[in-house]
């Protein structure tokens, strides 16, 4: 049952994966990436790391993904002139493509896989200590420079997201609206009394 | 293994079942609170008053035609409506309704809730953009631009309650509330802010008034279900509903007291002993589900920098505030609350 689950998914995700890049179309490819997003947390989710995989979910399917889209449904893209290089760039690509391959077979090599170097990994007892409570206790004692540092450059790329974006002077007209929300009655709407004239 | 997977189906039919009749009469309740709101009568033809009106509705969608705009793009309009039921149905695997009485009883249920939840986005998405059409696409792109803000919001609100609870196990968090004060004992008093936060946001993720600037009629004719009809169209209007029902839910879970009688610990609780537990969980849930249609009925729609100022500028900074005025409060170890959390 486990193995037919996981074949169904690893089919998917590798189905997914290859229409992200061959695919015309650009929204397209970003839904199958999510697809693929989804498969992958599936597959992690029988490995019994149930934080990792709804983490994928939730970060990149359910927030990137969808800035992604934002954006990518915003530009209108001719299908034509992008497949129009595709010729002029397949030997220059399929150079760089293999150079890449080489360097990671190199580094990783394939004796960090197969039954041998990773065994199918035995289910935990059903009392075990909860994978959320592991890894917290892990990401807080054994890797709290590191987690601390990838904090920092998170702070950092946030600010200058916001310093890239901000204008110094506003040109435009626009509402404040701590001016707006501190707006009473009497300022909007008098009340005058008049006395009633008399028609002639 | 096959009796498992019989009654594994059949704890989701006991679920889903009861939830969809929970939507269609839901709709009527809107409409007849609406109409009394608005010193009208509401639906009264079908039925005696008006009683068998969704059912009639549910039958005249389903014969609808279902047409498809000739421009857009056939797969991704049909499958739109299934992405955003989806999500919906799924969130209520992990939901507790009593003591032990949940289809999936998993650790990381809270962190699943928000993953699931965050998936609904899609299929606005989607049906904004395959129909091909100028009003759903602008509908579309609001909706998301909001539920991305109102999310975080909502994120760190849940955050709060973990912290509180000291677990993401939905059922856990119900047990960790029975501090023995009865109502008064519930996360609403200590974490008030952070309650009215998520709730608020609850409202604007599912695009209801005020912040139902998604499908503006006034603006944008209908927003992102424009180009829907019949069947596919009811299916969005399914998934609406339904999560509006789960966010009730969740506010009673996790800040109400989920299944607790409001008079445990005190002198009255003997009096209603005989109760069962669902009984308060839906008294709760409906409290939180009128409350949606008491804002429809009452607030003018928001306007869409007020949504967005509102989202990110009031709610996360108040939320971030308030974690930190609940460290202290877990770290002094205040009674009745947080009498036995660690920390």
């Amino acid at each position: 049952m486990v193995q037919f689950i996981f074949y169904l998914f690893a089919t998917v995700l590798i189905f997914a994966a290859v229409r992200v890049i061959t695919v015309k179309n650009p929204v397209h490819a970003a839904l199958h990436l999510v697809l693929a997003f989804f498969s992958m947390a599936a597959i992690w989710l029988l490995l019994e790391a149930e934080f990792l995989a709804i983490a994928l979910v939730l970060v990149y399917v359910g927030a990137v993904m969808v800035l992604f889209l934002f954006v990518v449904m915003m530009l209108d893209i001719n299908v034509a002139t992008v497949s129009e290089g595709f010729t002029r760039y397949l030997s220059s690509g399929f150079l760089v493509g293999l150079l890449i391959l080489l360097e990671m077979v190199a580094v990783v090599g394939s004796h960090h896989f197969g039954l041998k170097a990773m065994p199918a990994p035995t289910p935990m007892a059903a009392d075990a200590v909860v994978n959320t409570v592991l890894l917290g206790n892990v990401l807080y004692t054994e890797y709290v420079y590191p987690f601390e540092l990838a904090a920092i450059i998170l702070l950092v790329a946030m600010v200058a997201a916001i310093a890239l974006v901000m204008r110094p002077k506003r040109w435009s007209k626009y509402v404040k609206p701590e001016d707006q929300v501190v707006v009473k009655a009497q300022d909007r709407l008098t009340m005058v009394k008049m006395t009633a004239e008399k028609e002639s | 293994m096959f009796l498992e997977s019989v009654l594994i189906f059949a704890k989701i039919i006991a679920v889903v079942a009861p939830l969809m009749i929970a939507v269609a009469y839901y709709t009527y309740a809107e409409r007849k609170l609406i109409g009394y709101v608005q010193i009208r009568i509401g639906p009264n033809r079908v039925g005696p008053r008006g009683w068998l009106q969704p059912i009639a509705d549910a039958l005249k969608l389903m014969f609808k035609e279902i047409i498809l705009p000739t421009k857009a793009n056939r797969y991704l309009f049909i499958i739109a409506p299934m992405l955003s039921i989806a999500p919906a149905l799924a969130a209520w695997a992990v939901i507790p309704f009593a003591d032990g009485w949940v289809v999936a009883d998993i650790n990381a249920g809270l962190l699943y809730l928000l993953a699931m939840t965050s998936l609904g986005v899609y299929g606005v998405i989607i049906a904004g953009w395959a129909s091909n059409s100028k009003y759903a696409l602008l509908g579309a792109l609001r909706s998301a631009a909001q539920i991305v803000a109102y999310e975080i919001a909502m994120g760190f609100a849940l955050v709060g309650v973990l912290m509180a609870a000291g677990s993401l196990n939905l059922s856990a968090i119900v047990h960790a509330q029975a501090t023995g004060y009865g109502f008064l004992g519930w996360y609403w008093v200590p974490l008030f802010p952070l309650f009215l936060i998520y709730f608020i946001s609850g409202v604007a993720e599912t695009n209801r008034a005020p912040f139902d600037v998604a499908e503006g009629e006034s603006e944008i004719v209908a927003g992102f279900h424009v180009e829907y009809s019949g069947m596919l169209f009811a299916v969005f209007f399914l998934a609406e509903y339904a999560n509006m029902i789960l966010i009730a839910a969740l506010t009673t879970l996790m800040f109400m007291g989920g299944w607790l009688s409001p008079f445990q610990g005190t002198g009255l609780e003997a009096y209603f002993a005989w109760m069962p537990q669902i009984f308060w969980f839906f008294a709760k849930m409906t409290l939180f589900l009128l409350l949606f249609l008491w804002f429809r009925a009452t607030f003018p729609r928001y306007r869409y920098d007020q949504i967005m100022r509102l989202g990110w500028k009031v709610f996360i900074p108040l939320t971030i505030v308030w974690l930190v005025v609940l460290g202290v409060m877990i770290l002094t170890h205040l009674s009745p609350w947080f009498a036995s959390t660690a920390g």
